[in-house]
């Protein structure tokens, strides 16, 4: 009995623990092996060193979807929280039917990528979307066709990815809004600071955290972005606007590269690991201090 | 009694279900699940269960077959693959190296595929030598189609030659017609540019360029000139052509927005779907120059068991090739049969200028797979080919850059 119920946390935690081991772990240690050999259509378990590593730096394919991938995440993230901030701090002003507005700016984190993305690949298209309604208007000069200029494409993924994720940056930083200690922002206005200084100086400062997980929620979004380019542009014009992710797939399930799929899959894992990992240290840390 | 009647029933059905397990078997992974193309698979299952087959159906739409794939590779990893495989080009072959494709010999020796097959489609069903899979039609990928009324009023004729074309197009543009329905998806950039490949260089150069991977030939000044001829193009498409799925740029052709469309004789089922009546709406013409670029669907027979298995592969394989399917088939599918000895009274004036210029193509060596359509490289090659012709297409890259941007690439792929 005793020793039941000693063991009892360990026993329910055992097959869960043992899925993720397999399901997780596991096949990462697969990929990785898989990376290092010339699998084709099938895996093959025979090494051969880092030709596939090799071939994936040549490719100037990669070399765009890496590109993008820096160009996606940094503007994606940079413009989500910035927008995200302040819808917050604007809904934080207590002002009517706050709860409606709220609704209506998180929205979009409810619709699935697939359809941010078909949607605005309606809107973008230069024949049929917002080019073509002002011109419709009178403004016949007007151009807004990015989706079919190669060198600016990646842009309207921002957009829409943007789009989508600031409603949901909004809540969280409205969250760490609210949880900021009303006494201390009361005693900022009665020694009389202006109310920018009081955000500046004293709520934003203490929301450090919430811009973690912000960061941390959107830049593995960024990272993992598939779909969203799947459906806006399908990694065109040429591929323009290939991600690292829209890379593998093509390997992986559309060319019978499944070595070159597991390279360029082991390294979108280091990127991940390369933001996660100093996050991971940070937080542990300061629950030993 | 009537437990006993009963009793006897079951019996009888237990036997018939006994019997009809014994029968032919065959379970058949394909991706031909929308309209013309679900009715011409039926056809081949009525045939099947009429000669006492009992046919499992395995359809995995979506991605162009990228989904069957991904469920083939399981089923064949976990040692239980499907009887016959929708498959084409070099990926039999690939398979074939894999160790799990069947021979099947037997039936194409017997049904004499040798003699009815032109000879570089039955080397496509041939996996060192032994039969390993049958086909099912094929489509021409070099076909420029046209509105005919536009044409008429801009009193151009079908182009013979690239400067012809181009010609024609600068004329239409200065009426303020789009001179090329193009959809810019990568395939679609791919198919335009083999067909130029064939055009400029004709068969010899296709061979040694998109076959063979001929460095000299992929550095030559004939794709340098290949590549301007595509810059040209770029310049006659419309500027909403990203992304554009191939039947709708059909029917901008259709509608009067657009003169020309380079596709293959799939977008034929397009214009016949809406009533169109070659030679009199449309017109249909073989891309300019000599040649002939095949796109041919085929099954591959995956190596299954036990004699009721075998069996139905063996009469699938058959069936396939049959007189009855390969008409019923094309008719619907808007391809031609594979075999040259079918009378094509039934199918249109397309397809029985397709089915001549196989003939004439074929005797001539100048029959040739489609390297857009997954027929003359492996997955890897024609990929890094397409990514370089669609990067060219959609940008300003000069043709020296393309072409030394392809060498590498498909160094990079080998």
């Amino acid at each position: 009995m005793q020793w039941l119920e000693r063991h009892v946390p360990k026993l329910v935690l055992a097959p869960s623990f043992i899925a993720i081991l397999i399901f997780v772990y596991g096949f990462i240690g697969w990929t990785a092996w898989v990376s290092f050999t010339r699998s084709r259509l099938l895996p093959n378990y025979d090494i051969v060193g880092t030709i596939q590593y090799q071939r994936l730096f040549a490719s100037p394919r990669w070399e765009v979807a890496l590109n993008n991938l820096f160009v996606f995440g940094v503007l994606f993230i940079g413009i989500s929280m910035i927008l995200g901030l302040l819808l917050a701090i604007f809904l934080d002003q207590k002002i009517r039917a706050e709860g409606a507005l709220r609704t209506i700016y998180l929205y979009p984190m409810a619709l699935s990528l697939i359809v941010t993305g078909t949607a605005w690949k309606w809107m973008l298209n230069p024949g049929l979307g917002i080019e073509a309604m002002v011109r419709g208007w009178g403004f016949e000069n007007f151009r807004f066709d990015w989706i079919t200029d190669p060198k600016m494409a990646i842009y309207t993924i921002v957009i829409a990815g943007v789009w989508q994720a600031s409603g949901f940056v909004m809540a969280l930083f409205l969250a760490g809004l609210r949880s900021v200690d009303g006494e201390i922002i009361k005693a900022a206005q009665v020694d009389g600071i202006p109310t920018h200084r009081i955000y500046t100086a004293i709520i934003i400062p203490s929301m450090a955290p919430i811009f973690l997980s912000a960061f941390i929620v959107l830049a593995h979004l960024a990272i993992k972005s598939f779909d969203l380019v799947i459906a806006l542009t399908g990694g065109g014009p040429g591929y323009a606007t290939d991600l690292p992710a829209t890379y593998m797939y093509a390997m992986a399930f559309s060319r019978g590269d499944i070595g070159q799929a597991a390279a360029s899959a082991m390294v979108m894992m280091m990127i991940v690991f390369a933001i996660v990992v100093p996050y991971l240290y940070s937080e542990l840390r300061s629950k030993h201090d | 009694m009537t437990l006993r009647m009963t009793l006897a029933a079951s019996a009888a059905s237990l036997c018939y279900a006994s019997v009809a397990m014994a029968g032919p078997q065959a379970e058949v992974l394909h991706w031909w699940t929308s309209g013309g193309e679900a009715r011409a698979v039926a056809v081949l299952q009525e045939e099947f269960a009429a000669r006492g087959g009992t046919w499992t159906d395995m359809p995995v739409a979506g991605g162009g077959g990228d989904a069957a794939m991904t469920a083939l590779r399981a089923r064949v990893l976990s040692g239980n693959a499907p009887t016959a495989v929708q498959l084409k080009g070099p990926a039999i072959q690939e398979w074939y190296e894999e160790g799990v494709l069947a021979d099947i010999s037997a039936v194409a020796e017997a049904e004499g595929w040798e003699d009815i097959l032109p000879a570089s489609i039955a080397g496509h069903m041939q996996c060192e030598g032994v039969w390993c899979a049958a086909p099912v039609n094929v489509h021409r990928v070099d076909w420029v189609w046209a509105n005919k009324a536009i044409l008429e009023a801009n009193d151009i004729a079908m182009p013979t030659t690239w400067e012809e074309f181009n010609a024609a197009a600068e004329k239409l543009q200065a009426a303020g017609i789009t001179p090329l329905a193009h959809g810019g998806q990568a395939w679609q950039d791919a198919t335009v540019f083999e067909t130029v490949v064939l055009g400029l260089g004709g068969p010899d150069f296709f061979r040694a360029a998109l076959i063979d991977l001929d460095t000299d030939a992929l550095t030559s000044d004939t794709m340098k000139a290949v590549f301007d001829q595509m810059r040209v193009m770029r310049g006659f498409v419309d500027s909403n052509f990203s992304g554009r799925d191939w039947n709708l740029a059909t029917a901008m052709v259709m509608n009067g927005e657009a003169a020309f469309q380079i596709m293959g004789d799939w977008a034929k089922g397009e214009f016949l779907a809406a009533g169109k009546v070659p030679g009199e709406d449309f017109l249909c013409a073989s891309t300019p120059g000599d040649g002939y670029l095949y796109n041919v669907d085929s099954f591959a027979m995956f190596t299954v068991s036990g004699d009721d298995n075998i069996a139905g592969q063996q009469l699938l394989a058959e069936l396939i090739v049959g007189e009855n399917f390969q008409k019923v088939f094309n008719l619907n599918k808007g391809s031609i049969p594979v075999r040259s000895d079918l009378a094509l009274d039934d199918f249109d004036s397309c397809a029985i200028l397709s089915a001549n210029e196989m003939t004439a193509t074929s005797e001539a060596g100048s029959l040739l797979p489609s390297y857009a359509h997954g027929m003359a490289l492996r997955g890897a090659q024609a990929g890094a080919i397409t990514d370089v012709v669609t990067a060219h297409f959609n940008s300003d890259m000069s043709s020296e850059e393309a072409v030394q941007m392809l060498v590498d690439a498909v160094a990079n792929s080998l």
